[in-house]
């Protein structure tokens, strides 16, 4: 059996080839997505059946419990998919381009500086529309890569000092939060402190629109760069002499990925470590090849996401705990496991 | 590279210099503020208390803030000197090391769960949660063929921090009274603080700094690699875990006072070796003498950047210190 099924048009205009063991593994996540989307819908502080909340979905089902999965249940659990496969997205384009497999958004500030900028819009202009807040995280995101790369820069940037650097950053940009914090209006500051610990509590469906477009463009945009990431994984060496323009192409990904990061920061405040633990799952997966890897790592940060935030929802029910405390909690041993790991690279 | 201080009677001069620029901190933090007062009111303090608002202000507040920033400044400088002779890298902080958030860590645990509230609990726990972390963190940044490396460390900080900040916060908001009551102290800052704090971790203080001018020597042989130490009779072992301990005294009294406050430990060592060259003892003397005057005047300054208000003083440094990191980041890793 071939491992590869191509498509191809006659005249060869067109050829496109995937990896079987790729389709099957993303058909998987798919189908393990869909299932415990069925039952997070179903779970909370009224239990539903999951045939009842098919029940719901298809229109069929009792008028309250449409109601508590299509207005209540719902928005929350695409959220968490969206924001999920944002995360896994922007992990993996940096895990291509920085080559380094403890890298992160996260991890190199990224995400800081998309708070930072969301925290200030969030208290300093408090009268405009929440619909501004994406865009503000993402310029936030960029601007912060755009300090990050220029400060990394020194003809050309390496993956060690862009690391480095990052940290420096994250470190800077929670500094400045904890000012913006302080100088803010008293009533202010409890909303700030909770979207920042990474919470995808309260959301609706305009939340959805907000981001919705913003992530499924971004990762389409991110799969049709995938050869361009592929190069990029052989060393900058070795991409340069087949022709590409490697710090172009690295600059141009790290937008991507940092427009991800916003969008996923604007909602879900600071969740930390899905952006690690997806790209590395699904590499474990299909393999390197970054075509088959970003699909499924975006699946797979969805998958996360959606598991820890049931268990955020319901384990010490009242309380909504922050799902980002989860992903901490899983997520940072998993780190400390890749460092182990990788101790001799 | 020749040092701008470059033999004895220069180096003392320096200190002496050194001195005065602490003495005339100490004076300009005790004056100015919110309330300004007068070098005759600060005396007159102590010597005719009379009850006024100056007199409280600079009894309560203003001589613990100086002492604060005087002994937790001078603390941290040396931490980080050690921490950098001890690694050998560059990049080396308290606050990079993930000891800050460790002691943290501990202490909002036990505040939450153990409702533990006496002073010496704190500092025990703060000091545990110190050596917790460092040791973690120095055994991941440690792993592999190439031993240290300062990226290693540094990544294997952030994860630490990360993981003891993620389960900080979960404890708060599960504990929203332990909230108000720690959420002042993590912010770090030196004021605010009473004297009791500083009593109660001025013995380990002042023992760490005799312990660090004590391993100076030994310390300064590590520093030409583990191999050569060891063929000159060291102990590498005992001389690595005698500094650990005098590490983690140092950052876990430092938190127990002020909260975490880093990149004091960072940029010191560096200008300390820009001064006065390699020779330890000296690094750590500077290093100690230059902490305390950056701590008192960034805490001078967060009184009046946003007056009323004060910034903590914790993000004071990291702003200021972030910069220099990126600079020795950008800088001091291409030779090795």
């Amino acid at each position: 059996m071939k491992s590869y099924l191509p498509l191809r048009n006659k005249k060869g205009s067109f050829s496109f080839h995937i990896h079987k063991k790729t389709l099957l593994y993303a058909a998987v996540c798919l189908l393990l997505t869909g299932a415990v989307t069925v039952v997070s819908l179903g779970m909370g502080e009224m239990n539903i059946s999951p045939l009842n909340v098919l029940k719901a979905f298809l229109g069929m089902g009792e008028e309250q419990d449409a109601l508590i999965v299509m207005q209540f249940r719902l928005p929350r659990v695409v959220i968490a998919l969206l924001v999920g496969a944002a995360l896994g997205a922007a992990g993996a384009i940096l895990q291509g381009i920085v080559r380094n497999p403890l890298a992160a958004p996260d991890i190199l500030g990224v995400t800081g500086g998309a708070a930072v900028a969301a925290v200030a819009f969030l208290l300093y202009f408090e009268s405009a529309s929440i619909q501004w807040l994406p865009p503000f995280a993402f310029l936030g995101a960029t601007l912060t890569t755009f300090i990050l790369y220029a400060l990394a820069w020194k003809k050309g940037v390496t993956p060690l000092r862009l690391v480095l650097i990052g940290v420096g950053i994250k470190i800077a940009a929670s500094a400045v939060i904890t000012v913006l914090i302080l100088f803010s209006p008293f009533v202010l500051q409890n909303k700030a402190t909770l979207w920042l610990t990474g919470s995808i509590y309260g959301v609706d469906w305009n939340d959805v629109k907000m981001i919705g477009p913003w992530v499924v463009g971004l990762i389409a945009l991110a799969a049709l760069l995938a050869r361009r990431v592929n190069v990029q994984q052989l060393g900058d060496e070795v991409a340069t002499s087949v022709g590409s323009l490697v710090q172009f192409d690295r600059f141009a990904l790290l937008i991507i990925c940092a427009a991800l990061t916003g969008a996923a920061v604007s909602v879900g405040g600071e969740i930390s470590f899905v952006a690690l633990l997806a790209p590395h799952i699904a590499k474990m997966l299909v393999g390197p090849s970054f075509g088959g890897a970003l699909p499924v790592s975006a699946l797979v940060g969805s998958l996360i996401l959606l598991i820890a935030d049931l268990i955020a929802r319901t384990a010490f029910s009242p309380i909504d705990i922050p799902v980002g405390v989860f992903t901490s909690a899983v997520g940072a041993p998993f780190f400390i496991y890749l460092l182990y790991k990788n101790r001799n690279r | 590279m020749k040092s701008l201080l470059h033999n004895n009677p220069l180096k003392i001069a320096g200190v002496c210099i050194g001195l005065f620029l602490l003495l005339y901190l100490s004076y300009a933090s005790l004056v100015f503020g919110v309330i300004d007062t007068s070098w005759q009111t600060a005396i007159d303090a102590y010597t005719h208390f009379n009850g006024s608002n100056e007199h409280i202000v600079i009894k309560e507040v203003r001589v613990p803030r100086v002492l604060n920033a005087l002994a937790v400044g001078a603390s941290l400088g040396i931490a980080g000197a050690l921490l950098q002779s001890l690694t050998r890298n560059p990049v080396a902080d308290v606050e990079l090391f993930g000891l800050n958030a460790g002691a943290a860590l501990f202490v909002v645990f036990a505040v939450t769960f153990v409702g533990i509230s006496s002073l010496t609990a704190f500092t025990w726990i703060s000091f545990l949660g110190a050596a917790v972390s460092g040791l973690v963190v120095y055994l991941l940044g440690s792993l592999g063929r190439d031993g240290l490396t300062p990226v290693k460390l540094t990544l294997a900080g952030a994860a630490i921090t990360a993981l003891a900040a993620s389960a900080r916060h979960g404890m708060l908001v599960l504990n929203e009274k332990a909230l108000d009551e720690v959420l002042f102290w993590l912010s770090g800052s030196v004021g605010g603080r009473k004297l009791e704090f500083l009593e109660a971790v001025f013995p380990y203080m002042v023992a760490a700094w005799a312990g660090a001018f004590l391993l100076a020597r030994p310390i300064q042989t590590l520093l030409m690699g583990d191999d050569v130490a060891k063929g000159l009779g060291q102990r590498t072992l005992l001389v690595k875990v005698m500094t650990g301990v005098v590490i983690v005294l140092l950052s876990g009294s430092s938190v127990a006072v002020a909260g975490p406050i880093g990149f004091v430990g960072l940029v010191t060592p560096h200008l300390a070796r820009y001064l006065v060259g390699l020779n330890t003892r000296w690094v750590f003397l500077y290093s100690g003498i230059l902490g305390s005057a950056i701590l008192l005047a960034a805490d001078i300054a967060a009184r009046f950047i946003a007056k009323p208000a004060e910034v903590p003083i914790g993000a004071m440094t990291a702003l200021v210190g972030i910069p220099f990191f990126i600079y020795v980041a950008r800088k001091g890793l291409e030779k090795k």
